[in-house]
């Protein structure tokens, strides 16, 4: 496999990871909505869904794309594939 | 010139700039305790920034076509998700949102998770392989990556009808708000708000759109969260809101069921003025189904990663590296506003309904509610509403009316707060609304410029030329707008939902299949945009205006998912029984795959 393919390869595998917790906390969380809302966890002491839709689940979208970032950035400089100046 | 300096000193320079708007703030406030009348304030608040925004356009003005597409690809990745942020937040963020959650509870609350959560899609699927494409345009990627006229002509089309749509509702918007502030009827103020718009863009293309928003996301910002720190702390709920309203949401659940929701009889509904509603949701409870609620949000999510004017903005980042960390602080940015807007819903309803708060008017006589001085302002706009329909002389939960659109901007003045804080609302909910027009504006008349007259019609155009064709283009656009949006067809936050279904249904999979599927070609990317297009309008005019009775629960808030669906299948199976893409196509697409290496256009 060349060094591209693999560089595919990993770029695409963190694709599906990012996507997956994307997944849980846009759609999987909701579909129990109501049964979480009379959980007795209680962030800040808000009902739970209540919670998730208001800023749960939106600040883990602003650390996943950090997190996602950052490891895509790992995964181009194993590579070498990382731009430098005057690449563009 | 200023520029090389310029970029440098940026922090410097917006610090100074904000330093300077909170200064101004502080000054109205002492005029109005000196006696400043209302009408003044809100002139002052809005024709003092938009003027400042219209400096900064004619500042930026460019000849060059790199310039005025892509802002020079210069832009710094926390300033460009700034500029993001304030092309992303629209006058349906700022002004309409809140109050879609104030009425529909849970069920709206959707929005908030969809509009945060396609970011998430941006970032991954399609940003940086964008931005390593080199494109200016977003029907630019679809022309180039399957080849041929008809794909990128298909990509011009659905990018127009979705943003246009989008843009009527802030045209509206910006309409609404100056309306009020400087007191002048709708249909004029329409075309003061498109004047607005057309002087930050004009001149200076993407480079003039980059740095107004940048200072227009610092207005809107501030006038968002300063009434909800406000508010939050004078009815002593806590001095950081996000984290101390859970006795204030439960107390709400309390009066809810203290008040109860009386369903008015179509005889008292008669009465109420059009489009005006009362509060029938709970504040807190899962009022809707699990599929209700994750379908509207699917739509939203795959709508933000289809929209031509919030993707062409990661196309001004110097790097792939950037665009990707842009996006991040894109997302941080709407997320101080996203998590404030039910705070502020909450603060809203609580002043209002809460009979222990000197604010509260539920439950008062309807002849005191009636003197109130913001009521009968804000019922003069035909935007607030009471009546005594049981005639026991008391105000009732059923008998206020409010319009969704205007929640925002009076819930300061219900709260009791000083005026110059409305001032400031307006000021936000304009700088929202003109920020994203603009995004638009310019997305759609450079993709008529660039893709359909220079790469289609005129490709030996000079440079000067095709800049005098994207500008005339604008001020076209933008009049059309303005004369769509005085006509009222649907509502801001309505009209908003629908731009996301058509992007999605035409747009979404042949820009993500365009990277991530090499076998993908140009007859399945037109089937693709054309079939998911005509299915999702199809659908939403069977079930909007032929009383169609739909299937799955899809509504007209989501018949994206009929057109996306339609868009995947078509876009699959034609592709697979025609040829493959040539080997040309084939590395192309590898190259867009590595971020490192020239861009694929180069320069243009």
């Amino acid at each position: 496999m060349s060094k591209q393919e693999q560089h595919w390869e990993k770029t695409r595998g963190l694709l599906f990871i990012t996507l997956a917790i994307w997944f849980v906390f846009s759609i999987g969380i909701f579909l129990f909505g109501a049964e979480m809302q009379e959980s007795s966890i209680k962030p800040f002491g808000y009902p739970l869904t209540y919670w998730f839709t208001c800023q749960g689940s939106l600040a883990i979208f602003v650390i996943l794309i950090f997190w996602f970032a950052g490891r895509q950035e790992k995964i181009d400089d194993e590579f070498g594939f990382t731009e430098r100046e005057g690449d563009q | 010139m200023i520029k090389g300096k310029f970029i440098d000193n940026l922090p410097k320079i917006y610090g100074i700039y904000t330093g300077g708007f909170l200064v101004f703030i502080i000054l109205m406030s002492i005029a109005e305790q000196a006696g400043m009348s209302k009408e003044l304030i809100g002139i002052f608040f809005v024709s003092f920034t938009v003027l400042i925004y219209a400096l900064i356009g004619w500042l930026s003005r460019t000849l060059q076509s790199d310039a005025y597409y892509v802002a020079g690809r210069q832009v710094p990745t926390v300033f460009n998700g700034m500029a993001t942020a304030a092309d992303w937040m629209s006058g349906a963020s700022f002004v309409a949102m809140a109050g879609g959650i104030y009425f529909k509870g849970y069920g709206y609350m959707a929005l908030l998770v969809g509009w945060t959560g396609g970011y998430v899609l941006v970032a991954a699927l399609l940003a940086p392989y964008l931005r390593k494409f080199g494109c200016y345009t977003v029907p630019d990627f679809i022309g180039t990556r399957y080849g041929g006229n008809l794909a990128r002509f298909c990509a011009v089309l659905v990018l127009t009808l979705a943003s246009f749509t989008y843009v009527t509702a802030q045209i509206n918007a910006t309409g609404r708000i100056a309306s009020v502030a400087l007191d002048i009827p709708f249909n004029i103020a329409v075309y003061v708000g498109l004047a607005s718009i057309l002087m930050c863009s004009m001149l200076g293309g993407m480079r003039a759109v980059t740095w107004t928003q940048v200072a227009q996301y610092i207005v809107l910002i501030i006038a968002y969260l300063l009434p909800v720190f406000w508010i939050s702390s004078n009815i002593g709920a806590g001095f950081f809101p996000h984290f101390m309203l859970a006795d204030e949401v439960a107390r709400i659940a309390e009066l809810e069921g203290q008040f109860g929701f009386v369903k008015n009889s179509a005889a008292d509904m008669a009465t109420v003025p059009k489009g005006l509603a009362q509060i029938t949701k709970a504040h807190s409870e899962v009022n809707a189904t699990p599929w209700a609620f994750i379908s509207l949000a699917i739509c939203m999510m795959a709508g933000t990663a289809s929209l031509p004017h919030v993707m062409m903005r990661y196309f001004t980042t110097p790097s792939v590296r950037t665009a990707r960390r842009s996006v991040g602080w894109s997302l941080f940015f709407i997320f101080l506003l996203y998590s404030s807007a039910p705070m502020l819903a909450t603060l809203s309803k609580i002043s209002l309904m809460d009979p222990n708060l000197a604010t509260g008017i539920i439950g008062k006589s309807i002849a005191e509610v009636q003197a109130l001085d913001w009521y009968q302002n804000w019922n003069q706009a035909k935007l607030m509403f009471v009546s005594d329909f049981n005639g026991n002389g008391t105000l009732e939960l059923n008998e206020f009316f409010m319009k969704g659109d205007a929640v925002v901007l009076a819930t300061p003045e219900i709260a009791g707060l000083p005026y110059v804080i409305s001032g400031l609302v307006a000021a936000g909910g304009m700088a929202a609304a003109m920020s994203t027009a603009d995004g638009l504006v310019l997305a759609i008349s450079n993709a008529l410029s660039h893709d359909i007259y220079y790469k289609i019609i005129n490709p030996k155009a000079e440079t000067a030329k095709r800049l005098i064709v994207a500008r005339i283009l604008l001020v076209l656009i933008g009049f059309a707008g303005a004369t769509i949006a005085a006509l009222e067809i649907n509502d801001i936050l309505g009209s908003v939902i629908w731009a996301f279904d058509f992007a999605m249904s035409g747009l979404f999979f042949p820009l993500v299949l365009g990277v991530w599927w090499k076998r993908a070609n140009a007859a399945g990317a037109v089937a693709g945009m054309l079939l998911g297009l005509g299915s999702g309008t199809a659908y939403l005019v069977w079930v909007k205006w032929y009383a169609g009775a739909g299937f799955l629960g899809i509504t007209t808030n989501t018949f994206g998912l009929v057109g996306a669906t339609v868009s995947l299948v078509a876009m699959i199976v034609v592709s697979l029984i025609t040829e493959a893409p040539d080997s040309a196509t084939q590395k192309m697409v590898d190259d867009v795959r590595v971020p490192s290496g020239k861009t694929i256009l180069g320069k243009q």
